[in-house]
């Protein structure tokens, strides 16, 4: 006899939210919580607004000025060819941003599609994780560096460098909540009441899959702001005149002695970024589900 | 044997005096922290035990019986939990004990026994060094004496072969077996109180009915004090001495067994005891209509493979049949493991049987495509064990009703008006259905999932132990709901349960189950009363409390079976 009887609960009011939304607020509102998300608001506010300032321009290369030290004209300096570091590292802004989400969106929407195949029907279910399997074998510095020399270095090529190893992750997640899911009740429930597949999935099954996924999700963007810097770094990732974190601080390491800033500003940028999307991912974690942040 | 349980203590209370009581607890009180106040989880609570009495503590959940268990055993969260009062075992005060001192006088004074053995065992250790640790933590010996001991301990719990049980890992063992072992390491240290939480509610009857036997016997050979937990009045008409009664946190009424079975005081009391339902079947001569689902034939076969060599076969069901009239209510009751619940899965179609035809109105729908399926559907509807878990916790309550009808084509606002009717059927206020589940009783959740099964008028209702996880007034009312649908729609109800008093309550008919295969079959009056197989006796007579006529407060002769028959 587990259950709570006697307190015949009349129900506060008929309209309380939902469960899931219970003390998200209160989460949120945490010192180190409220920090990291004014971060990334002003991360946005740069990459969105940069362009129109309309007085920085990460390509101008002003040959007279190649190397310059921190100085009012150049807050950060200017690197080899003497372009704006400070330019070149707002702009980089936005290659990371939207590196970070595409990759979270694109890996997040195929990991959902597939999860929720080899979760309800069995006879995919095989094929497919065996597939995933294989895919999680391939290290993802290997695959851009393959890409790379195939396609040539792009935007394109190092999103697909990223989101291709992240995949069968969020599918082995969405995967197991799916098959957590199908027998419970309320599902078996569902079915006999005749619903059909697609409302059964979008209705019942899905939404329990997004409390976590929202949580890998914010992992992922952590994670492909790191990564697309560091196949940058190495040389492998976007073209070196695009303005990327990575790109400026490889550009920058054959002068880090004498110019430690050009290294220093765009790491501060992307360390503070990816700490803050953690924090916030965290607090998410926490906010949507306390179960759930002993499971993952 | 089972007579002797209750006509030992009869009348004679054992009043204890202060120095005889093995455990005294007095204005016990427990308070829930929190930072916006605290609340009273447990107020006064006085009790006390001898050495060789067993006190029942009885009362629905919520009630506090397990938290001042736990209170006992210093078994309280001390950062969301508070106690204040005494309790005292042996005279020590066990609230204002040292961590160091509890953990010696847990083991060596008092032992406890929870309700689930597998999650009280070490799933990757041997039982038998399970039980040993407890020795080597507490007393001196040699590893030598040590086994020996364990091995007496096992032979005293009547456990079969204990040498090569020792060696046995918990997942090895039946669930009666494991509730033994954990017995063992209860009481191999012989503590002066034994506290048992709901100990038997996990297991089959017949296999209650050996673990309660036991628990009697070796308190009477070791004159331990039992602190018995429970909210089966089954149970406690079989071993209590003196009862307990608890509710809302507050002791209703104290007095010996019979005091409490057969002269309650409080009306609560008399509430709680009249709410068992009772072993003497219903009469009911109510004319059935035509068959609306025969059953023929229906086996369910899970094949088990593996990497080497040819895979195995379990027969879940075999060769089931039954036919459901218009109208009539047929129980299938059998223990866990039968292939009841399977059975009963296999006729809504939420797996596929292997084998066999399952009628529905002349049509078979054992075969058919879940497309083809779909219009039938409306036609078997189900209500599940678990009220927490039938409901979609992010859905309200409307949408949940109206889903089936807007599946079926039926118009939003007409799907409502229907669905308030339904909430309405079941004896809620259509304010309801603008509201969450989470804000709901188990018992509530329960009508709600009825109304959303009926939302769709299906021929057939499937319960499967539908009134299972409910406390016994809320298990009244919830049956007494579904006599008064079948009498008002007049439709037919495959009602699944362990539990044969529900079923004596509820039934026309009664399928008894074992291993898969039905073994008896018959009108419930037949069934409960001549049992013809020796499968459906043993379930009878290992129904807890079946010499007591809970409804009219008094024992059964010992001749109970005549009484049975003769009454109703």
């Amino acid at each position: 006899m587990i259950t709570a009887e006697n307190h015949e609960s009349p129900g506060s009011q008929p309209d309380a939210s939902p469960p899931l939304l219970r003390g998200f607020g209160e989460t949120l509102s945490s010192g180190p919580v409220a920090a990291a998300t004014l971060v990334l608001a002003v991360m946005i506010l740069i990459a969105i607004t940069v362009p129109f300032l309309g007085t920085l321009d990460p390509f101008r290369i002003v040959p007279g000025s190649r190397l310059a030290p921190v100085s009012s004209e150049f807050w950060f300096g200017t690197d080899a060819l003497g372009r704006d570091v400070f330019a070149r590292t707002l702009y980089g802004t936005r290659t990371s941003l939207v590196v970070g989400v595409v990759a979270a969106s694109v890996s997040i929407a195929a990991g959902l599609l597939i999860g929720v195949i080899a979760g309800y029907f069995r006879l995919a279910d095989a094929i497919i994780m065996r597939f995933m399997d294989g895919l999680m074998a391939i290290p993802g510095i290997v695959l851009a560096v393959a890409l790379v020399s195939i396609a040539g270095a792009s935007l394109a090529t190092v999103l697909v460098a990223i989101v291709v190893p992240e995949i069968p992750r969020v599918v082995r997640l969405v995967r197991g909540v799916i098959l957590n899911l199908r027998n419970e009740p309320y599902v078996e429930a569902a079915i006999s009441l005749g619903t059909p597949l697609p409302k059964l999935l979008f209705r019942h099954l899905i939404p329990n899959t997004m409390a976590p996924l929202i949580v890998q999700g914010s992992f992922i963007l952590a994670s492909a702001i790191l990564t697309e810097a560091a196949l940058s770094f190495l040389g492998v990732g976007l073209p070196p005149e695009v303005p990327s974190w990575g790109n400026i601080m490889s550009e920058g390491r054959r002068y880090f002695q004498l110019l430690p800033g050009l290294i220093f500003f765009p790491g501060v940028f992307l360390a503070i970024t990816v700490l803050s999307v953690n924090i916030l991912g965290d607090a998410l974690r926490d906010a949507l589900d306390p179960k759930l942040a002993r499971k993952i | 044997m089972t007579s002797s349980s209750y006509s030992s203590p009869a009348g004679v209370e054992p009043r204890p005096d202060e120095s005889g009581a093995v455990l005294r607890i007095d204005n016990l009180k427990i308070e829930a922290l929190d930072k916006r106040g605290n609340t009273t989880i447990v107020k006064d609570l006085s009790l006390s035990i001898r050495s060789g009495e067993t006190l029942c503590v009885v009362g629905e959940s919520g009630s506090g019986k397990s938290v001042s268990s736990l209170a006992v055993m210093g078994l309280l969260a001390k950062s969301v939990l508070s106690a204040s009062g005494e309790i005292r075992l042996e005279g020590e005060n066990v609230l204002t004990a040292s961590e160091a001192r509890l953990r010696e006088l847990r083991a060596t004074r008092m032992a406890m026994v929870f309700q689930e053995p597998m999650t009280a065992l070490n799933p990757v250790e041997r039982v038998g060094k399970q039980i040993e640790e407890v020795l080597k933590t507490h007393s001196r010996h040699s590893s030598r004496e040590r086994k020996q001991q364990v091995l007496d301990m096992m032979r005293a719990v009547r456990l079969p072969n204990p040498e090569q049980l020792y060696n046995a890992y918990p997942h090895q063992l039946s669930g009666g077996q494991r509730q033994r072992i954990v017995i063992c390491m209860a009481l191999i240290l012989k503590p002066k109180l034994l506290i048992a939480d709901e100990p038997t509610t996990a297991l089959d009857v017949t296999t209650q009915k050996q673990i309660l036997t036991l628990i009697k016997e070796l308190q009477q050979t070791l004159r331990t004090a039992v602190l018995f937990i429970t909210h089966d009045f089954g149970v406690v008409s079989e071993i209590a001495d003196r009862i307990v009664v608890m509710n809302k946190g507050e002791i209703v009424e104290t007095g010996t067994r019979d005091e409490i079975l057969a002269r309650p005081r409080q009306a609560y009391t008399r509430m709680l005891v009249s709410s068992v339902p009772s072993l003497v079947p219903k009469e009911t001569n109510r004319a059935l209509g035509a068959p609306v689902l025969e059953v023929t034939g229906v086996d369910k076969t899970y094949k088990q493979a593996r990497l080497f060599g040819a895979g195995f076969h379990v027969n879940a069901v075999q060769d089931a049949k039954l036919s459901l009239r218009r109208g009539e209510i047929i129980g299938i009751v059998g223990e866990s493991g039968s292939g009841k619940s399977t059975l009963a899965r296999c006729i809504a179609r939420l797996i596929d049987p292997t084998a066999g035809r399952v009628e529905l109105g002349g049509r078979d729908i054992a075969t058919l495509s879940r497309s083809e399926l779909r219009p039938f559907r409306k036609c078997i509807q189900v209500v599940f064990q678990d009220p927490y878990k039938s409901l979609n916790a992010r859905l309200r309550v409307g949408d949940s009703i109206i889903e089936g009808l807007l599946n079926f084509g039926m118009k939003r606002a007409e799907a409502y008006e229907k669905a308030e009717a339904m909430i309405e059927l079941v004896g809620m206020h259509r304010d309801v259905l603008r509201r969450y589940p989470h804000q709901f009783s188990g018992g509530q959740r329960q009508r709600i999932c009825i109304a959303r099964a009926l939302a769709l008028e299906p021929e057939v209702l499937i319960a499967d132990e539908a009134v299972s996880a409910l406390d016994v007034s809320v298990q009244k009312q919830v049956l007494d709901l579904i006599e008064k649908i079948r009498v008002e729609k007049n439709i037919s109800i495959l009602f699944i349960t362990h539990d044969l008093r529900v079923a004596a309550q509820i039934c026309d008919t009664i399928i008894v189950m074992q291993k898969g295969r039905i073994v008896e079959a018959s009108s419930a009056r037949q069934v409960l009363t001549t049992p013809q197989e020796d499968y459906t006796r043993l379930l009878i007579s290992t129904a807890p409390g079946r010499d007591w006529d809970f409804r009219n407060f008094r024992p059964l002769t010992p001749s109970g079976e005549a009484l049975l028959t003769g009454q109703a």
